[in-house]
């Protein structure tokens, strides 16, 4: 896929709104998927397909494809990594962290001393915690001595589970 | 846990589902199997709850939405009525409670930058608690690469 302009969004019409609203609980798993959804919005499948093709060529849509549930695919453990990363530095090895195997999501995000020093976020997954802090030692590891100090946070509950993502 | 035919039909999807007419057909000739096969496969791995969803994944930020994770520092005696604040909102996508000082953690998910800021100033009036707010300034990766083959494996080989 051609890489997109990132400064500029994409500007929805109500159709968008629409195929957003219709699709963004999951497709229809039938033989015509996008047919289906057509039906559903009173249009042919093919205009289906090509707003989705548009909307992924400007990235609106990552994928389209199967989202997994971690917990019940083995992936027993997760913690939130943060990392408190010289300011210089940050974006060459955060990119190099978040290649790491069992780093799911990795952003950098400001700071707000004195509470908060850490600007790298790392979500690490694995079959146990102690599987999760030996990745974070992997992620130390890179970090060396750019990073000043870190902590891993563990969900103790989960209080609203992920709603659907609007439109 | 999935099967290695779950996880190959998984790894199969992980570029994305095809666009054309009949898009299942098109990944059973991958795989060497049936239509049907891969559409009942899909409905099981889902009523099973081994995949939460499967559609297309949106990025509402290129749409001018917003994600932003935010965090609260809530008194220990307070923590269930706050939380039920937070949660009262629409904007907030979900939360977690979690083991630190800031110890409410939530992603507000709004259709603009204005609309998850008045989300992130009402959470600070109805509990009277600073907002920590962490929204993302660089993205280095997003569920790039769950290793699927690990999900059937024993012992992942990578030893990190």
């Amino acid at each position: 896929m051609t890489p997109y302009d990132r400064n500029r969004t994409m500007v929805l019409d109500d159709f968008d709104r629409e195929l957003i609203r219709a699709t963004q609980s999951g497709l229809p798993l039938v033989a015509r998927p996008y047919e289906a959804v057509g039906a559903m919005l009173g249009v042919p499948g093919e205009t289906v397909r090509a707003r989705l093709f548009a909307m992924l060529a400007e990235g609106l849509v990552r994928r389209i494809g199967a989202v997994p549930n971690r917990d019940k695919l083995g992936f027993g453990a997760s913690g939130m990594s943060v990392w408190d990363v010289d300011d210089a530095r940050v974006d060459e090895l955060g990119a190099r962290v978040g290649s790491l195997i069992g780093v799911s999501h990795c952003y950098r995000r400001p700071r707000h001393p004195p509470e908060w020093p850490y600007n790298l976020f790392a979500t690490l997954h694995g079959r146990s915690r102690s599987e999760v802090q030996q990745r974070a030692d992997a992620v130390a590891v890179l970090l060396g001595a750019a990073c000043r100090s870190h902590d891993i946070l563990y969900a103790t509950a989960t209080l609203k589970p992920s709603g659907p993502q609007l439109a | 846990m999935l099967s290695p035919d779950d996880a190959r039909l998984l790894t199969c999807l992980h570029g994305g589902l095809p666009l054309s007419d009949r898009p299942f057909a098109d990944v059973a000739v991958e795989l060497g199997w049936t239509e049907d096969t891969v559409i009942e496969r899909l409905h099981h791995l889902l009523a099973q709850g081994l995949l939460t969803r499967f559609g297309p994944l949106f990025q509402i930020e290129r749409a001018g939405g917003q994600f932003v994770l935010a965090a609260l520092a809530v008194p220990a005696r307070r923590f269930e009525s706050v939380a039920a604040q937070v949660n009262a909102l629409p904007e907030v996508a979900h939360s977690y409670r979690r083991d630190h000082r800031l110890n409410l953690w939530f992603v507000v998910a709004a259709a603009s930058a204005e609309q998850s800021a008045a989300a992130l100033k009402r959470i600070e009036s109805d509990t009277g608690l600073p907002v920590f707010a962490f929204p993302k300034e660089r993205e280095f990766v997003a569920e790039a690469h769950l290793a699927l083959d690990d999900a059937v494996r024993p012992e992942p080989h990578d030893g990190a």
